[in-house]
């Protein structure tokens, strides 16, 4: 079994994604149920990955038994097993809130939507997983195939934002692939390792810069980074919320976790400024992105914003140039992509009692008592403030961006807080004393009362293990890029 | 001397346990307020048994957790800590138990959100006050200001959710200035520990970083303890319910923001590195001006819980004033001044709401006759005001007269002339109040007297008293005095 830890996560995710179609012949109300329990092996399986890497180290997996680099190589290492646990574990939880909302607006096409999720989670999963870079290429379309169809599902306004989506992730995968094929003419190899060996002897080549900027800009626009995030508003906005709180929080941090990985671990492009832009895009988002969520009225579009704002805290964390920073970004990955899925079941969860999206019409405070105090715990850790997970990503971010010296990244970090002090402020304030919604006052459905709960003790728990976490997982892995 | 304890950590648990009884008792009020006095006797006295050791000069100290690398959760309790927490938690008992009788008096509603977030606030003012280090400082600091919010908006209406609004944007934005502060002093010496006397490789760093590390510091800590120019929102949130404006916006909350002061000037800088980069005479400079503006702004007020708001931000600065000047003698008058404020202001606005509740006044000039009415509540008010502005035999005396022989110590004009000019607004603003409040009423108001309910009265009395014991002995129960001058001893004395 421990042989086969590395792929297990993918295998689980992606057996699910093939036995829903065929029992949902039976019975269609099995398909919630069965997605989230393969979510939840997959998220176990990868909680067992991180373990595993903790007592024996990285280790490495040909599948089918084709040694690399001819075979497809699947790498567990200390980073791999923490994100893979992150996507999968808010996948699992996303899954288990969405239950209620599907079964309403999807009816007969539930199995359809579940297999869609897993798919798409089979894919975040992948590109984690992978050790070659084609197979990050095969893994990032599965997991926009399968996304583009959930962003569609609401018809209506959601279509067009989903064809926007297809144009700019399709642009974003072109371009990934091109880069890897200008390194693969440049090295001969697509694995992972074998690049990261041979790259150095062709730094100053013509096809080595082409071949980084064609990938770090095609994960860009994947990850929704400031001023590539152009799919990402509408697509957050009229996606089906129990598409919004899978994909907010997961789909952006994979693309994240892929760009870190070949900018620190892969490509090294060191003689060229890419992690500077990097740093600098990143600072520039936190405050675009802050600014523009302060002035929307729709929540979803403010969570959308405020995505754009938090993606740049991680593109920030991966181009300060040091271990703090680095591994920064690398809890903040986690942490946002906890607090953006609880925001958005919350907000899936006063749509499905009545409320409207307007800040105006949202209000749940008195009613929903629990689902509106989580939501002020996910607020709280957007904000940065303690005893959160949110505040330690931007505590070691600070310290990342103090080690650099440089009092802008310093004044992002702080400038970001502020704004999402204001924004985040705006939705808390609508959701507990916010416009009244005429129906019959009720408390959230208990699987999303269960997601939102667990989601909530897991932003504390990682709030006050941090120093656990750095020291045994994140600092470790992000020291050896130095 | 840092000794392990888990008594620090133990006086945090009362409040703690309490919000979750409170919200399961919601439906059944007199259990909810018997939980919320049970919380406030308990912690009172967690925190009076810490007291013995720290008179000895012990620091009780508990480490549970590792936060981020290198820097622990550790709460110790020193000699400057334990009289804030010790304040803090005794003036909760007097607050809950006038909580029970203003509430029931103005008909208030979501009192179980009311004493929850209370008790919230109270477990983070334990933990300012015996956070070791600037990260555990920072933690409960924001605690503080998150659970305060609830309790400023409480009545739901437009107003008191624009003050909750200013209240947060000036919190959370003092917030992000300590956040940045702590964050740079780690990055500058490798530790965030309170040192008793500056952290020493402080010194180290040039003379603009420790000014802009300062600024960061002044900002962080001046807007809960309201310094001009950052004191906007204090007036603005006194349309919370008395009780929480008594205790909050009188003792925990702003008192957690002077009380940072003492903190950052003697445990993080360090009066001598204070004095040498120059920056204790601008901090001096800017308390002796706030106290004068603040005293000058209190004598033009009708409403009188603005009034008492005014005073507040101009007494608060007394404080950082004392702790600026940084000699033996300000410093433990500025400490002392924490205590002795605290229980005057609070009477006062005891006063303030009984009035309200009682007579439904809250404007100065409806007050004429008010005396006769209500006798002892308005006898409580005179003497509380008349002491606060510095007349023996009150507790301020006391903590004033050592502020002034500190500023004369130090040299500093400014100050000794800020602290004479304040006393006599004091009583220029506070007079007038009982003067007219005693004067014969106008023919045709009711005369027959009407005091305050019992559970409003008796608190009010007892901190009226309690102020003027501790005025006659200030070292009765060997606390106050021998705190204050201990933290003192600690900051000043030769390193």
């Amino acid at each position: 079994m421990r042989a086969h830890l590395p792929i297990l996560p993918l295998v689980i995710s992606l057996a699910g994604a093939l036995v829903i179609p065929v029992v949902a012949l039976a019975s269609r109300r099995l398909a919630w149920p069965l997605a989230v329990a393969a979510a939840l092996g997959a998220a176990w399986a990868a909680l067992a990955g991180v373990c595993d890497v903790i007592v024996h180290g990285a280790s490495h997996y040909a599948v089918g038994g084709w040694a690399p680099p001819w075979g497809i190589e699947v790498v567990l290492d200390p980073l791999s097993a923490w994100s893979a646990s992150a996507v999968a574990g808010v996948a699992s939880m996303a899954l288990l809130a969405s239950g209620p909302a599907v079964d309403r607006r999807e009816r007969d096409g539930a199995p359809a939507f579940y297999t869609l999720a897993l798919v798409a989670l089979t894919g975040f999963l992948g590109i984690i997983a992978s050790g070659d870079m084609f197979n990050v290429f095969v893994f990032l379309e599965i997991a926009a195939i399968a996304s583009y169809a959930l962003v569609a599902s609401a018809g209506g306004p959601s279509l067009a934002a989903a064809f926007r989506y297809i144009v700019l992730g399709t642009v974003g995968a072109s371009f990934y692939l091109l880069g890897v094929g200008l390194l693969y003419a440049l090295t001969g190899t697509l694995n992972m390792g074998d690049l990261a060996a041979r790259l150095p002897e062709h730094s100053g080549s013509p096809l080595f810069v082409g071949g980084v900027v064609f990938v770090v800009i095609g994960l860009a626009i994947k990850m929704g980074l400031f001023p590539l995030h152009g799919w990402l508003p509408d697509a957050y906005t009229y996606a089906p919320t129990a598409v919004t709180s899978l994909l907010a929080g997961v789909a952006t941090k994979a693309a994240a976790y892929a760009l870190a990985r070949m900018v620190w671990y892969v490509l090294r492009p060191h003689a060229l400024p890419v992690t500077t832009v990097l740093a600098w895009t990143g600072a520039i988002a936190i405050i675009v992105g802050g600014v523009l969520a302060l002035r929307q009225t729709d929540a979803r579009r403010l969570l959308a914003y405020s995505s754009v704002s938090q993606l740049g805290y991680i593109a920030l964390g991966l181009g300060l140039g040091n271990a703090v920073g680095l591994a920064g970004a690398y809890l903040h990955i986690l942490n946002h992509a906890v607090m953006k899925s609880m925001l958005f079941m919350a907000v899936g969860a006063a749509l499905y009692r009545g409320g409207r999206p307007h800040l105006t019409a949202l209000g749940l405070g008195r009613s929903m008592p629990v689902t509106a105090a989580c939501a002020v715990v996910a607020a709280l850790s957007l904000i940065g403030l303690p005893p959160t997970g949110g505040f330690f990503s931007k505590w070691y971010l600070l310290q990342g961006a103090l080690e650099a010296r440089e009092p802008a990244f310093v004044g992002a970090v702080l400038a970001g807080s502020l704004l999402a002090v204001g924004y985040m402020y705006r939705l808390t304030e609508a959701i507990w004393v916010g416009g009244v919604v005429d129906h019959p006052p009720a408390e959230a459905p208990a699987s999303v009362l269960i997601g939102l709960v667990v989601l909530a003790l897991v932003t504390i728990a990682v709030g006050l293990t941090s120093a656990v976490l750095m020291r045994t997982v994140l600092l470790p892995a992000t020291s050896g890029a130095f | 001397m840092p000794t392990a304890s888990a008594l620090p950590g133990l006086a945090l648990l009362p409040a703690a346990l309490a919000i979750p009884l409170i919200v399961l008792a919601r439906r059944r009020p007199v259990l909810r307020e018997t939980w919320s006095v049970l919380a406030a006797l308990a912690q009172t006295a967690v925190v009076a048994a810490v007291l013995p050791s720290v008179l000895a000069g012990a620091a009780p100290t508990w480490r549970p957790l590792e936060l981020a690398p290198g820097i622990f959760l550790e709460l110790r309790a020193d000699a400057l800590g334990t009289l804030f927490a010790l304040v803090a938690s005794a003036l909760w008992v007097a607050t809950t138990i006038y909580s029970i009788g203003y509430t029931r008096a103005e008909s208030e509603q979501r009192l179980t959100r009311y004493f929850a977030s209370f008790a919230l606030c109270l477990f983070a003012t334990v933990g300012i006050a015996f956070a070791g280090n600037l990260l555990t400082f920072y933690f409960f600091y924001e605690v503080l200001t998150v659970a305060g919010y609830p309790l400023v908006i409480h009545r739901q209406t437009p107003e008191a959710r624009q003050a909750g609004r200013v209240y947060l944007l000036y919190t959370l934005g003092g917030g992000v200035a300590l956040l940045a502060a702590v964050a740079w002093t780690f990055s500058l010496t490798g530790t965030t520990d309170f040192v008793a006397g500056g952290i020493g490789a402080l010194a180290g760093a040039s003379a603009p970083v420790l000014w802009a590390l300062f600024g960061l510091f002044f900002i962080g800590c001046g807007v809960k303890a309201a310094v001009v120019p950052l004191h906007t929102w204090l007036p603005v949130a006194m349309v919370a319910p008395t009780p929480v404006s008594a205790l909050l916006h009188a003792v925990a909350v702003v008192k957690a923001g002077v009380f940072a002061f003492a903190r950052v000037t003697g445990f993080v800088f360090g009066p001598a590195l204070l004095h040498d980069i120059g920056a204790a005479t601008a901090l001096v400079w800017l308390a002796a001006a706030t106290i004068v503006l603040a005293s000058l702004a209190a004598l033009v007020q009708d409403n009188l819980k603005r009034l008492l708001a005014f005073s507040t931000i101009g007494q608060l600065s007394y404080v950082v004033l004392g702790v600026a000047l940084g000699t033996p003698a300000a410093f433990a008058g500025g400490v002392m001044h924490l205590a002795s404020h605290a229980l005057l202001k609070i009477t006062l606005f005891f006063c303030a709401g009984a009035i309200a509740a009682t007579a439904h006044l809250d404007r100065v000039s409806q007050f004429t006759g008010l005396g006769r009415r209500m006798p002892l509540t308005l006898g409580a008010f005179a003497a509380a005001a008349f002491m606060l502005a510095g007349l023996p035999p009150g507790v301020a005396f006391v903590s004033k007269w050592r502020l002034l022989t500190g500023a004369v110590d130090a040299g500093s004009w400014v100050a000794a002339g800020a602290l004479l000019a304040s006393a006599v607004l004091n009583i220029g603003y506070f007079a007038p109040i009982v003067i007219r409040a005693f004067a014969p009423a106008a023919p045709g108001t009711p005369s027959e007297v009407h005091e305050a309910r019992p559970a409003m009265l008796v608190p009010l009395l007892c901190t009226a008293a309690a102020g003027l014991a501790l005025g006659l002995a200030p070292d009765a129960g060997g606390w106050l005095l021998s705190l204050a001058s201990a933290a003192a001893a600690a900051v000043t004395g030769p390193r």
